[in-house]
């Protein structure tokens, strides 16, 4: 058995509020749904309570000290985000709603400048929705073709045919980390091969950024995008890091107020990055609470959060096994090394939203379902699967509390 | 839901009353929940007087979605077109007999949507969904 009852972890259970309250049943939340959101720390609660409390204004015009402090904070939270992912420079941090919207942000921007007939975008087999759909449509509007570099049965990406795949490829899009098998992409040898044939490449970034250091310029990725909300931030505050002068040639994606230099009525010219791409007024008190969250994952260390993440990860599959041989199946990579805190699975002939229900029962919330990858649900002939998903302030008690439930699934569905 | 997996639901997961397609059948639908993939398809055979003489349902999803839908196709046969297509939300939760939580409803109302759309000839909306209230 693999010892991970660090007292750290259950320390930093004790950070997040929701985590303590118990279900309506009287059990005890078991969190393993981090993949869809995570749970937020009383430091970024606390940070979206004292900016409405004490520094709330619109920022970059108000010329009063209020609406300075909101500017201030603002700024600074792009700073922090920029420091965390190592950009070169704040500016290269784009605010945005989500991952989704960055992605958007790209295919409209570069995507419809740069593509044209004869052009290829590749992408993998095992795409969230997010960094697929946009594609899908960049190709019909520009007459691009989309192609996937493939994944295995166990959601390793196929790397032999690359060269071919990668011929006439001018955009890669692809996700850092599988939402749903957890699988992590090989990095920083797809940058250097698409870079090689002059390809841009976008890291999809949601799965990664939560649990791992990302530095943006080791990686040399030309464009990253993640949400705030799965890394211990609110809803609705994401972002797209580009590098400037990408971020420079493009044109504009949402356009109005505070985005602009000068307007007249025939004609308008914009403001410099990344200010370009943010119209309006911005989701001010979000983007400084992801500031706080951010400050809160360095003062656990990232370093830290991932070797918790496999030594959990690690638990888990070895609790799990046992199952197998009454027809529990574990779907993803087998070696931990390619794979995140992610563990999706099939339990004999109970549908995974029955294992859902089951275990929400004991009070352990996991995912089911499609996992807004249904052509790689499609290709791999698994109608849905039940996904759990670990994150920093989850134990081997939230582990023992799933085997306890799923238990319960067996006993309940009369498996033998 | 501690309570759903009873017996009966179990039996009609595992063997679907009903499972199966009709050739060239009178009524056809078939639908997906996109929250989850689940999929089913109903096929009506009606006789002289436009009653349900023959039903067939098929598809895949969990034990709610199958139970529910094998469960419907019995009380389907001899019903008029006009009473399949306004079939009532609360006769196939009287049929499921348990308590269903809101987020398990559209598993439950999936083979009622597909069967409906069948009768009426085109999607039928979701039963466990008010058309948006106009405003005033």
């Amino acid at each position: 058995m693999i010892a991970v009852r660090d007292p750290r972890a259950t320390a930093i259970a004790r950070d997040f509020p929701l985590l303590a309250q118990p279900t309506s049943r009287g059990k005890r939340l078991a969190y393993l749904d981090s993949a869809a959101s995570s749970q937020k720390p009383q430091s970024v609660i606390d940070a979206l309570v004292h900016f409405y409390t004490h520094d709330n204004a619109n920022i970059h015009r108000g010329v009063y000290e209020l609406a300075e402090r909101a500017t201030d904070a603002f700024e600074k939270a792009r700073a922090k985000v920029a420091r965390f992912v190592n950009a070169a420079e704040p500016a290269e941090i784009v605010w945005t709603r989500n991952t989704t919207e960055a992605v958007n942000l790209v295919s409209f921007t570069w995507g419809m400048t740069n593509l044209g007939p004869g052009d290829v975008i590749l992408t993998s087999q095992l795409e969230h929705h997010s960094n697929l759909v946009p594609w899908q449509l960049l190709a019909a509007k520009t007459g691009a073709e989309l192609r996937y570099i493939e994944v295995d049965r166990e959601g390793l990406h196929v790397l032999d045919d690359l060269d071919a795949k990668l011929r006439g490829v001018k955009l890669v899009a692809l996700s850092h980390i599988s939402n749903t098998l957890g699988t992590i992409a090989p990095i920083e040898m797809l940058v250097a091969r698409a870079h090689a044939v002059g390809a841009v490449v976008l890291i999809d970034g949601a799965q990664s950024i939560p649990h791992r250091a990302v530095d943006v310029r080791a990686l040399d990725v030309d464009f990253f995008v993640a949400s705030g909300h799965k890394m211990c931030g609110p809803t609705g505050i994401g972002f797209l890091y580009g590098k400037r002068t990408l971020l420079e040639a493009m044109p504009p994606f949402l356009t109005g107020g505070d985005m602009i230099r000068e307007v007249g009525y025939e004609k308008s010219s914009f403001n410099e990055i990344p200010w370009k791409f943010e119209a309006g007024t911005s989701n001010i008190a979000d983007v400084v609470a992801l500031g706080a969250a951010v400050d809160y994952l360095e003062s656990i260390g990232m370093a830290w959060i991932e070797e918790h993440e496999r030594a959990l990860t690690a638990y888990a599959l070895e609790r799990l096994r046992p199952f197998e041989a009454r027809g529990l199946e574990i779907y993803g990579p087998r070696d931990l090394a390619n794979r995140s805190s992610v563990i999706s699975f099939n339990f004999a002939d109970i549908h995974a939203h029955d294992i859902a229900s089951i275990l929400d029962t004991e009070g352990v919330c996991v995912r089911a379902g499609h996992h807004c990858t249904m052509p790689l649900m499609e290709k791999m002939g698994w109608p849905a699967t039940a996904r759990a998903s670990f994150y920093l302030y989850n134990t081997e008690e939230d582990v023992d509390q799933l085997v306890f439930a799923l238990e319960k699934a067996a006993t309940l569905f009369k498996l033998a | 839901m501690d309570d759903f997996y009873k017996e009966y639901i179990l039996d009609h997961y595992r063997n679907p009353r009903n499972f199966g397609t009709l050739e060239a059948p009178d009524a056809t639908a078939e639908d997906l929940n996109p929250l989850c993939g689940d999929r089913i398809r109903f096929d009506l055979n009606f006789d002289a007087e436009g009653r349900v003489s023959e039903v067939k349902f098929s598809g895949k999803g969990c034990a709610i979605s199958q139970a529910s839908a094998s469960m419907l196709s019995e009380s389907l046969k001899g019903e008029k077109v006009e009473d399949v297509a306004r079939f009532s939300q609360e006769r196939v939760l009287e049929n499921v007999g348990i308590g269903i939580s809101p987020a398990r409803m559209k598993c439950a109302m999936l083979g009622l949507k597909v069967a409906k759309s069948a009768a009426l000839g085109e999607i039928a909306t979701w039963p466990d969904e008010e058309p948006a209230q106009k405003s005033i």
